[in-house]
């Protein structure tokens, strides 16, 4: 109790207080400090634990001579608040800053300082101990375009460009156009992503060469999937929302059960069933791309979740909606279509726009069907045996650029979600 | 009317008959696979995911390999250049099944010929392009130089659903050696798990073992130990139901075999054509009416000996010269202690 | 009428619609297999599978049937899923809590480990920990003990075997625990509600689950050995642990993976349930004069587990659905051991495929509908 008690500040002396515990917090962090960076122990002579525990000990005694409630100082006062406001909190705090002194030092050492990126081949990187970023810099081509030929490369970037610019034509629809917003995403924009990604990437006419599907692969293939997906399962999700919501008993349970079956399995297995068993259904004379069959499970695979974020935005429509078109004569499509899906449509943007972020998140899989998009060629290219032993800069080099994109697009949703949110 | 109407049908039958015997059943000669390959413009050839002497694509995407030679030598003979194929590479679990399903017309994947195989699931063996068996790689630090030294708890590194992990299990229940089975699909995994420790001996096909050696981090630290388990025959594979499609791959294969044991080579194919034996005139197709049988004219041979080589030259190109597998062992002709023997091409 | 037809018409029509998918399906795989003389059945579930398993928590060798082997392959599915669900739970419980933490670095701690984990692929994060990280691990020689008698190697954590005799009367106590632990709740309930006072029970709980077994233990009815893992030498250079229990690297990462991942999804459901409870409840509990920690536990936490426990279940369900990702690694779970060995063994590739997809789909919508029981059984019903 007596400890405690000389520890305390009170307002009367806390200028010495603050002053004695500032230098203890400061010593017990310069003592991490030193440890990480510089490998220096200065206290050895104390035994192991304690050795161990003493920037702990010290910080939490510092923190402890400087809390007191309303000292009048506002930076401390804002350090009591926050951080401070009990031991537990003091101890944690210390010990995040501690962590983060600890590891980010070596990691960062490892990764930018001594890491090299000059040269093209394996032996600029044996001499150094850092990490190998000329191993990313040579396969750099590969992650992102698979094994696509290195001169056709423009056709993959210009098929993007021309997709994203129709993707928000969306946007500049003026007047009577907007009516249309709903059939042209749901069934215009498909088929010209379909006839731009077949012509142009994978060729075969008005003279440009024929890429198998065989050969795509990367980051490309990973958006390609993506898009695909998004954009074709739009469409039967769509039906689906609606058939679920229907009146008519079968339609309504053939879209129950077509939900909730695509919905419960795991896209694994329906990956492997598209590759192992979509051949079986079809006549032993057609025969279907790899791509197109592993596509195609994945839009049936997506349209189920599609039509539940469909599904909560035509519940969350008021029934007036509903009620003032049918009063006004209109029939069931007439009334989906330009009453009631463009207003749904609009608020569940944000939850489309986390299904494609999932849907994007879930692409890595086709690599287990044999398809390699960027985990695919991660691996190939750590077991290409002039590349050995560098798996770990592979794998953060994905994580990096997945997070970006991810991180990217979920923030994005976000500030969808927050301007939809005001205009209703 | 009676009579008018039975002369109508006689004619009609005659010439329904007539018709038959053009097409459909009674031209059974033209295979409906080889039809669809010469319309294609090029053999779909299914390879694996990258064996070294086997099927392995360099950086600029060519293929080479004893498996790729073979696709070729069907091209040569059926659409008459070696290159006209197009290689798709598949894992171990959707090889059969792309092979039934249409999606390629030839596996040619170093697949083990076993019963199950071959009566089970659809498909035809053709033949053997290279007879091998099943061995044990360890690291020559362990001590370990016979497969009878492996002890209780050994961990073994092998690929998925492949006849090596039955082989395996058979072997070490025979031993009573209680064992850790780990089992990857593809065959770079297992070999870097190996690698790594994670195992303590990797076990496939002894082609296999050689080929991915190259893959391991010091490739001289590794042995393969000199027993060897299991028979296991690899050659190509074909859809049932196609019979002419089965001959012309199974008759590709034979006669590089047996342009070897006549000694025509790619180089001295054409001057064989004025040679003194009958047997070697047929195989350049200076003599006989071979091709006829399939479909195919009667320079299918001689191209297939002029493109790809005989089999010895292929054997030398893709693995003695690479040195993975520097001795023939069994996969040498009868005539010189191995056991290639095939059925004469007349 | 003409309101009955307009409504049987579309029905029949997507009725026929879907019955002539289904029939050309049907009739083209018949055919298929016809052509190539497979033959299509479920017999072959009886025959011999002849490949071992890495890991198994029942008896199995090759010597049994392929209905054991996805017997084996479910086992395993369930014991990565329930050891995930546990772990990703305690993770994600304290990470949501801390999200909340008046504590500014703590706060955002939580907030960029969530960030991150929640952004990168599964699949990746799976890949990173068995390849890279788990790989980095010392072979078992020149491994130092965590925790004095705990290895962690590169071929698998080599921790000690408990060996129990008479389990089963061990079993019997802890029901009996558990028996009396719902008793004493109900009678805790019912005095809370009509004389206002409180029983420490979780305290009371605890102290059963301990004394329970303790008795059959000191009464020696139950005997506990342990095994220690013991260095073994295979050869000159190749080391394990025998004696002890040997956890694969494979389900050590799949756990690690599973876990962390879900736990950031965990930790915005529990963030989202506390948040939701509104301010007047703390408040008019503070003011009627709980102490802080009844507050948490009589006012706040039932309220917000009604709101927590659907989306984690669902969570759960996305967990379990995910860890069918092992195929990737060599982790021998249903999909690995049935879709994949049985399935490139015998080649049955719609019966296998089928029979994986059905059970994944029961376990799903068995979880739907205990989620529905529960949700109605604790819906506030409006007076």
């Amino acid at each position: 109790m007596i400890n405690i008690n000389i520890l305390k500040p009170t307002s009367s002396n806390f200028q010495t207080y603050l002053y004695i515990g500032s230098a203890l917090i400061f010593i017990g962090i310069f003592d991490v400090f030193l440890r990480s960076f510089f490998n220096i122990n200065y206290l050895t002579f104390l035994p192991g634990s304690l050795n161990f525990l003493f920037p702990l000990i010290i910080g939490l005694v510092g923190l402890q001579m400087i809390r007191l409630e309303y000292s009048g100082n506002r930076i401390v006062d804002k350090i009591n608040q926050n951080i401070n406001n009990n031991t537990f909190n003091a101890g944690l705090t210390l010990i995040i800053i501690f962590l983060t002194l600890l590891v980010i030092p070596p990691a960062l050492d490892w990764m930018i300082l001594e890491a090299t990126i000059s040269g093209d081949t394996k032996e600029a990187c044996v001499a150094t101990e850092g990490a190998c970023w000329t191993y990313i810099k040579v396969w750099f081509r590969r992650f992102m375009y698979g094994m696509y030929p290195n001169d056709f490369h423009w056709r993959i970037n210009t098929a993007f460009i021309v997709l994203i610019a129709f993707a928000f034509v969306g946007y500049f629809m003026r007047g009577k156009l907007k009516n249309y917003i709903t059939f042209y995403y749901a069934i215009l924009y498909p088929i010209i992503a379909f006839i731009i990604i077949n012509f142009l990437i994978s060729g075969g006419s008005f003279g440009l060469e024929w890429v198998e599907t065989n050969a795509w692969g990367g980051l490309s293939l990973t958006f390609i999937v993506s898009f695909f997906g998004l954009i074709f399962c739009f469409p039967l999700g769509m039906i689906l929302a609606l058939g679920r919501r229907s009146e008519l008993p079968i339609i309504k349970y053939i879209s129950i059960g077509y939900i909730e079956f695509w919905r419960g399995v795991p896209l694994i297995t329906v990956l492997f069933m598209s590759s192992v068993m979509f051949p079986m259904f079809l006549p032993s004379d057609a025969f279907v791309d790899k791509l197109i069959r592993v596509i195609a499970a994945i839009i049936l695979f997506e349209a189920a979740y599609v039509a539940e974020v469909i599904r909560g935005g035509l519940q969350a429509l008021p029934r007036g909606q509903y009620d003032a078109a049918k009063s006004l004569g209109m029939g069931y499509w007439k009334m989906q279509i330009f009453v009631i899906l463009p207003q749904a449509l609009k608020l569940v943007i944000p939850g489309i726009a986390n299904t494609f972020l999932a849907l994007v998140k879930d692409t890595p899989l086709i690599f287990v069907v044999g398809l390699s998009e960027v985990v695919g060629m991660l691996q190939m290219a750590k077991t290409n045996p002039k590349w050995l032993g560098y798996a770990m800069e592979g794998y953060i080099f994905a994580s990096i650029l997945f997070w970006a994109i991810c991180y990217a697009m979920s923030k994005y949703s976000q500030y969808l979600e927050l301007k939809y949110k005001t205009e209703r | 009317m009676l009579r008018t109407l039975k002369t109508l049908m006689y004619l009609l039958t005659s010439i329904a008959l007539l018709v038959s015997f053009e097409t459909g059943a009674f031209a059974a000669k033209k295979s409906k696979t080889l039809k669809k390959t010469q319309k294609m413009g090029f053999v779909r050839c299914g390879v694996s995911q990258g064996l070294p002497g086997f099927s392995n694509a360099d950086a600029s995407g060519n293929w080479t390999g004893v498996d790729v030679d073979l696709c070729r030598a069907v091209a040569a003979a059926t659409l008459g250049d070696s290159g006209k194929v197009k290689f798709f590479p598949l894992s171990a679990k959707e090889r059969f099944t792309a092979l039934t399903s249409g999606e390629i017309d030839v596996l040619s994947r170093n697949t083990t010929w076993t019963l199950s195989r071959d009566a089970d699931i659809g498909l035809t063996f053709v033949g053997v392009n290279f007879y091998d068996g099943q061995g044990f790689m360890v690291r020559k630090s362990s001590g370990i130089t016979s497969v009878n030294q492996f002890k209780a708890g050994v961990s073994a590194c092998t690929n998925l659903g492949t006849t090596t992990e039955l082989n395996m299990r058979d072997f070490f229940n025979s031993k009573g050696i209680k064992y850790e089975p780990v089992t990857f699909e593809k065959a770079d995994e297992v070999v870097a798990a190996y690698d790594a420790g994670r195992c303590d001996t990797y076990t496939t096909d002894k082609s296999g073992l050689a080929a991915q050696r190259i893959k391991l981090s010091k490739p001289n630290d590794h042995i393969v130990l000199p027993e060897t388990i299991s028979k296991e025959p690899l050659g190509p594979v074909v859809r049932q139901g196609d019979p002419v499609w089965e001959d012309i791959v199974r008759w590709s294969l034979n006669v590089m075999i047996e342009a070897e044991e006549y000694g025509i080579t790619s180089a001295n194919a054409d001057s064989m054509k004025s040679s003194e034996n009958p047997a070697v005139k047929r195989l350049v197709g200076a003599e006989g009416e071979l091709g006829a049988a399939f479909g195919l004219d009667n320079d299918w041979s001689l191209r297939i000996i002029k493109q790809v080589g005989n089999y010895g030259e292929s054997y030398k190109r893709n693995i003695a010269d690479t040195g993975i597998l520097p001795d023939r062992g069994p996969n040498q002709l009868w005539t010189k202690g191995g056991i290639l023997y095939v059925p004469p091409a007349r | 009428m003409n309101h009955k037809i307009k409504s049987i018409i579309p029905q029949l029509l997507t009725l026929l619609f879907v019955v002539a998918v289904i029939g050309f399906f049907t009739i083209n795989a018949q055919l298929n297999m016809e052509e190539r003389g497979i033959d299509f059945g479920y017999g072959f579930l009886n025959q011999e599978s002849s490949f071992d398993v890495q890991f198994s928590l029942i008896e199995y060798d090759g010597s049994h049937s392929y209905a054991k082997a996805y017997l084996v392959g479910l086992l395993n599915t369930i014991l990565v899923s329930v050891l995930g669900i546990i772990f990703c739970t305690i993770i994600g419980v304290i990470i949501g809590i801390a999200r909340l933490s008046p504590n500014y670095l703590i706060r955002n701690t939580a907030a960029w480990y969530v960030e991150f984990f929640r952004n990168v692929p599964l699949l990746l994060q799976i890949f990173f920990w068995y390849y890279a990280a788990l790989r980095a691990l010392p072979l078992p020689e020149n491994t130092e003990p965590l925790f004095g008698v705990t290895y962690l190697t590169v071929k698998g954590y080599y921790i000690p075997r408990l060996i129990w005799e008479n389990f089963d009367i061990l079993i019997y106590s802890i029901l009996a625990a558990i028996i009396s632990i719902v008793f004493i709740r109900n009678y805790a309930r019912k005095l809370q509600e009509e004389k206002g006072q409180q029983l420490p029970v979780l305290l009371i709980s605890v102290g059963l689950l301990l004394v329970f077994p303790a008795i059959t233990f000191v009464t020696g009815m139950v005997q506990l050995e342990v095994a220690l893992p013991v260095l073994k030498q295979l050869s000159k250079t190749s080391f394990i642990y025998a004696e002890g229990l040997s956890i694969p690297p494979e389900l050590l990462a799949l756990v690690l993976a599973l876990s962390l991942y879900t736990a950031t999804f965990v930790a915005e459901c529990v963030r989202a349930g506390i948040q939701g409870i509104s301010k007047g409840q703390k408040e008019a509990a503070a003011s009627v004069g709980l102490t802080p920690n009844q507050i948490l536990k009589l006012v706040i936490m039932p309220q917000a587990l009604r709101i927590i426990i659907p989306p984690t279940t669902n969570q759960y369900l996305n967990l379990t659905k995910n860890s069918s990702l092992a195929a990737a690694i060599a982790y021998p779970d249903l999909v690995l051991v049935f879709a994949g060995t049985a399935l490139m063994q015998t080649g049955r590739a719609i019966e296998i495929v089928s029979i994986t997809m059905l059970t994944y789909l029961t376990l799903s919508l068995s979880i739907s509908v205990l989620m529905n029981w529960y949700n109605k059984k604790i819906a506030i019903k409006e007076k």
